[in-house]
Formats: C-alpha cells, sequence, structure tokens
C-alpha cells in the first residue's frame, strides 16, 4: 500500500531523512519510533505531499507522491504534528468542511460527520467552538478531521500528544480497530504504544532506519543475549556464586524477596545462549529449592535505547 | 470547482464569524456616508452659487449635480480602498501559515488554483458586500434628481471600482502568502498599492517611454475614465492583467510554500 524507496530529505544544514526505505501492507499498522528530530514528521509531511523529497521515491496506494500527489491525497486522512485548526469554528462545522475539502458528496456528509465525532468521542462538543476547546479535545478533533471521509490511508503524527490516560487507551483501541480496513501509519514517542498498537515498528533515528520488525520480534531477536529472573530459597551470596561459574552467563546480581529467606536473581546471559535449563539443574543440584524460573525479555524500551545510542555513538 | 465552493464557503464563514471584517465594513461604511453627504453639500451649493451667476450674467452651462457628486465620491473611494483592502487580505493565507492549517489544505485533494480562487473570490464578495449599501445611496439619488445622470454612468463607476478593488485583492492575497506575519503582509501590499499610486505622480511631468511606461502602470489612473462614465476596454484590460499576475502569483507562491518550507 505503501513503499518508500531510499528517501532522503536535504534541508539547508541537515539531513532529516536519510535514505528510508520500508513497505506498509494493506491493512497494517506500521509505527515510527524515534527521539526528537529524528524525522519521523518529516517522512510523514512527504507522504502526504506537504513537501517534496530531496530524493528518492515514495508510492501510496500506487501512485507517487509527487507526480500524482492529488491521487494521494485524495486517498490519506492526515493528522499533522500541530492539529490543524480553525479555531473560530464549532467541531462540527469544522469537520463538515474538512469532508468537504477531502471531496465527500454532499448525501454522506452528515453521516460520516457523526461517526467521526462518536469516534473520537467528541459529541458533547460538537457545537463548542474549536478555541474553547482544551488541549487533549482539540487533539481529538484533530483525529476525527483525519478520519472524517473514512480515507484508505491514515497517517497520524502523534496521535496521543496530549490526551488523558484514559483516552490514550481509547485512542488505541480505535486506531486497531480501523487496522484491516485502513492501512496506518503513526508516529509516537512511547514504546508501550508502539508495542500495543502496531503491527511493525520502524525504529528511526537521525534519519535512518535503525530497524524494522514486529515488536516481539524486536523484542526477543535484536538483543542477542537473554536475561533469566530466578527466584531460589538459599543463600543470596552462594546462589550468585554458583551460577556465576557457569558458561554462558555474563553477569549476575541478586537481591533478598522481601524478608522469606528467599532471593531473586538476575541472569544475563550471552548473546546467542538459553542458559535456563544450565541455571535449573545448578540450582536443584545444590539442593536449592526453586520457586520460579523466567526468561525475561527486553523491554522495547531498552531496545530503543540500545538502538538509538548506539547510533548516535557511532561516527558519521 | 468543489474546492473552489469549500474553500470560498470557509473563508466566508470566517469573515463572517471575525469581528475584524465587521469592523472594517462598519469603518467603510461610515466614512463613504460622511463622504456622500459632504459631497453632496459641497456640491449643491456650488450649483446654488453657479446659478445665481447664470442669473446675473447669463449664459453658463448647467450645473450636472448628480454626475459630479458620483465622479467625486468614486475618486474618495479609490482612496478608501488604498487602506482598506491590504486589512481585508493580509490574514488570508498568513495566519493559515501560522496556524499550520495550510498543512491541512495543501495535503487535500485540492489544488493550489482552487485555494486561491476560493480564497479570492471570497475577498470580492466581502468587497461588494461593502459596496451594496452605497449603491443604495446612488439609487436614490438617480431616481429622484433633477435633471439627473444617465445610469449607465453609474455601472461604468461600480465596475471600475470592483476592478480596481480585485486588482488590490490580489495584489494583498498574495503578498499575504509570502509571510506568516498579518502585519508584514498588511504593510507589504499597503506599501506596493501606495508605489503604484506614486508612479502616476511622477509621470505627469516626463514625456519620456519611461514615464509613459511608468504611468501604465499606475492603477489608479486607469480608474479615471470608469469615474467619468467611459468604459474603455484597455482599461479592462488592464485591471483583468493584474488581477491574473496577482492570482498567478499567488498560486506560485502556495506552490513554493512545499520548497521553501525547506
Ligand atoms: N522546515 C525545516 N527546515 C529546516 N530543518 C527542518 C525543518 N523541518 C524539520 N527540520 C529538521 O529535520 C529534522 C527532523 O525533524 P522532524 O520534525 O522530522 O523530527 P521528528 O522525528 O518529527 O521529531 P519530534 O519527535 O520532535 O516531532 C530535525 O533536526 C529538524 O530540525
Ligand atoms: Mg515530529
Amino acid at each position: 500500500m505503501i513503499e518508500v524507496k531510499d528517501l532522503t530529505k536535504r534541508f539547508a544544514e541537515q539531513t532529516a531523512v536519510d535514505h528510508v526505505s520500508f513497505v506498509v501492507n494493506k491493512g497494517e499498522i506500521l509505527g515510527f519510533l524515534g527521539p526528537n528530530g529524528a524525522g519521523k514528521t518529516t517522512t510523514m509531511r512527504i507522504l502526504t505531499g506537504f513537501l517534496p523529497a530531496t530524493s528518492g521515491s515514495a508510492q501510496v496506494a500506487g501512485f507517487d507522491v509527487f507526480n500524482d500527489s492529488l491521487e494521494v491525497r485524495k486517498r490519506i486522512g492526515y493528522l499533522p504534528e500541530n492539529p490543524p485548526l480553525y479555531l473560530d469554528m464549532t467541531v462540527t462545522a469544522y469537520l463538515e468542511f474538512v469532508a468537504r475539502i477531502k471531496n465527500v458528496p454532499a448525501e454522506k456528509r452528515a453521516a460520516l460527520v457523526e461517526d467521526a465525532l462518536a469516534k473520537t468521542n467528541i459529541v458533547d462538543k460538537r457545537h463548542e467552538l474549536i478555541k474553547r476547546l482544551s488541549r487533549g479535545y482539540k487533539q481529538r478533533v484533530g483525529l476525527a478531521q483525519a478520519l472524517v471521509h473514512d480515507p484508505e490511508i491514515i497517517i497520524l503524527d502523534e496521535p496521543t500528544a496530549g490526551l488523558d490516560p484514559k483516552q490514550i487507551i481509547e485512542v488505541r483501541h480505535l486506531i486497531k480497530g480501523l487496522a484491516g480496513s485502513h492501512t496506518i501509519i503513526l508516529s509516537t514517542h512511547i514504546l508501550p504504544e508502539v508495542s500495543m498498537t502496531c503491527d511493525r515498528v520502524v525504529i528511526i533515528n537521525r534519519g535512518r532506519i535503525a530497524a524494522i520488525d514486529t515488536p516481539a520480534n524486536l523484542t526477543t531477536q535484536l538483543k542477542g543475549g537473554q536475561n533469566v529472573r530466578l527466584e531460589v530459597g538459599a543463600d543470596q551470596n552462594a546462589v550468585c556464586a554458583a551460577i556465576r561459574e557457569l558458561p554462558g552467563v555474563r553477569k549476575v546480581s541478586g537481591e533478598p524477596a522481601g524478608g522469606n529467606g528467599r532471593v531473586v536473581v538476575t541472569v544475563e546471559a550471552s548473546p546467542g545462549q538459553d542458559v535456563r535449563s544450565q541455571i535449573a539443574s545448578k540450582v536443584v543440584g545444590k539442593g536449592w529449592p526453586l520457586y520460579e524460573l523466567r526468561g525475561v525479555s527486553l523491554s522495547l524500551e531498552e531496545i530503543f535505547l540500545e538502538l538509538t545510542t548506539e547510533d548516535s555513538a557511532s561516527p558519521n | 470547482m468543489k474546492g473552489i465552493y469549500a474553500v470560498y464557503r470557509k473563508e466566508m464563514g470566517h469573515y463572517f464569524v471575525s469581528p475584524v471584517a465587521y469592523i472594517i465594513v462598519a469603518v467603510f461604511l461610515i466614512l463613504t456616508a460622511y463622504f456622500f453627504n459632504r459631497l453632496m453639500v459641497l456640491i449643491i451649493q456650488e450649483s446654488f452659487q453657479a446659478s445665481i451667476e447664470e442669473a446675473q450674467f447669463g449664459g453658463g452651462q448647467a450645473f450636472d449635480v448628480p454626475s459630479l457628486v458620483m465622479r467625486n465620491f468614486f475618486g474618495v473611494l479609490s482612496t478608501l480602498l488604498l487602506f482598506l483592502t491590504p486589512m481585508l487580505t493580509m490574514s488570508v493565507y498568513a495566519e493559515e501559515r501560522r496556524r499550520g492549517t495550510m498543512e491541512l489544505l495543501m495535503t487535500s485533494p485540492v489544488t493550489d488554483l482552487e485555494i486561491v480562487l476560493g480564497k479570492f473570490f471570497a475577498s470580492l464578495t466581502l468587497l461588494v458586500i461593502m459596496l451594496l449599501p452605497t449603491a443604495i445611496g446612488f439609487a436614490y439619488m438617480l431616481r429622484h434628481a433633477e435633471p439627473t445622470a444617465p445610469w449607465r454612468v453609474l455601472g461604468s463607476e461600480y465596475l471600475g471600482v470592483l476592478l480596481l478593488g480585485a486588482a488590490l485583492l490580489a495584489l494583498g492575497s498574495f503578498f499575504s502568502s509570502v509571510t506568516e506575519s498579518q502585519l508584514i503582509a498588511a504593510m507589504l501590499s499597503f506599501g506596493a498599492i501606495l508605489l503604484l499610486w506614486v508612479l502616476d505622480f511622477g509621470s505627469q511631468a516626463g514625456s519620456s517611454v519611461w514615464a509613459s511606461s511608468l504611468e501604465y502602470l499606475s492603477v489608479f489612473r486607469h480608474y479615471d475614465d470608469f469615474t467619468r462614465g467611459v468604459i474603455d476596454t484597455s482599461n479592462v484590460i488592464f485591471y483583468l492583467s493584474f488581477i491574473f499576475l496577482g492570482v498567478f502569483l499567488t498560486i506560485r507562491s502556495v506552490d513554493s510554500m512545499r520548497w521553501r518550507r525547506a
């Protein structure tokens, strides 16, 4: 549905997007994850025809974003980083205007506006002037605006920015519900958001793609070594020392598990090593009671930090 | 086409919720009513004077009060437009750029041409709304004056003021599209209009090719014939080309926002 190849955008002083390539399949949700200034907004602006790329190509629904910009614009709903609101309008008037410029035929307009109001939970604010709304409500109106014409492709630049926790959850549900019939790209800084809503993640840093994969794969594969957590009913130092002797173990740390004489030990294995069975036999062999043993995968947050710090540490 | 209408509707809505438009229209109407009144009084006094002299010395020409009022009034009107049109157009693009709503327009399936025309027609409509009440005054005058002036003259004067106004609006819109600041937009269009006005002054002395081409460029010079009830095609063409150029430059400028944002 969306195909980006070697996309590059240079501004006067810097390269905001640097040879970025990725594909988004129909019905998929792709998450764009990256620190401030990574180039997320710039990429989205190129996809929506607001900015031209310096080089490379991008196709949306089979149309080139530069040469067939109008065809692309017919098929997308876009929530820019700053919601593009006309403050003097009421919510309904604004959504009707957007439906109109998005070529929604007159007879469908009212129904679609109702739909968008309901989906983004702003029915009770429909007659308010947009300038009187709080930040979170403005964000929701921006979101409603991106959905109002029921576009095939939805591009959302930080859709949950400024929302309260309850709304964040609702918006995530909404986005998940739109997948399948819509193709979605969203950007965010919030890591759990990506693992919760997205089918695949693009991690981008300083304009370059650091990784593309499913959240699950990123969490398990990207980092070679696996961490293991175990709870043992024995002396902390003895347990740590015993495990440290095992091959493939890189680091061991322990702490008491809350006054019941047990100890919680975290083991970091070398990349590509599964040390769980060795640890289990060692502990059981020593005759210590083993209450729990499980592999702990890195959180997306750790991967994100790892990838992006590695990248900025390397000279370029 | 649909895009033009959508943008047009939005702009009109914006004019009518913003106090700025009401204030501009109100100021315009108060000023025009004042001038209309003053001109009437002055010219009627002069005509009395003339008829007294005529009775004393004989001969002389009949004093055509309605034509004189109209001609002078439309002269004043052009000066008012000089001040008011920059205020009508200053926010048209600058405000959308500042608020980020330009990003919505430019990523919607409307062409730059549709955006520019929709906005231009909306500002033109506001100009017509501003001028309408003055037409009522003149219609009343022409019906009741004795001797009266031909309606054709009034028509030519309104055509002139519309063309001049449209040209100034096109110019102002262009300047609004080059900046994010309403104030800068207003200053630039005001300066440009003033410049086009004084081009006329300098040219009256000389008679070189240079002077006459400067004179040709003066937007207000082409307006004079209209106030005398003369519709000269070359003047109409001048204004239409001016409007066309303004609209064209605005389209280029909107289009270049995609590039300039770099
Ligand atoms: N109009 C512009 N002119 C010059 N540089 C720009 C422009 N827009 C963006 N940049 C630069 O390009 C880089 C990428 O910016 P971009 O807005 O795409 O980042 P982002 O990933 O969206 O960041 P954030 O998470 O803060 O929204 C930044 O370093 C920014 O300074
Ligand atoms: Mg951004």
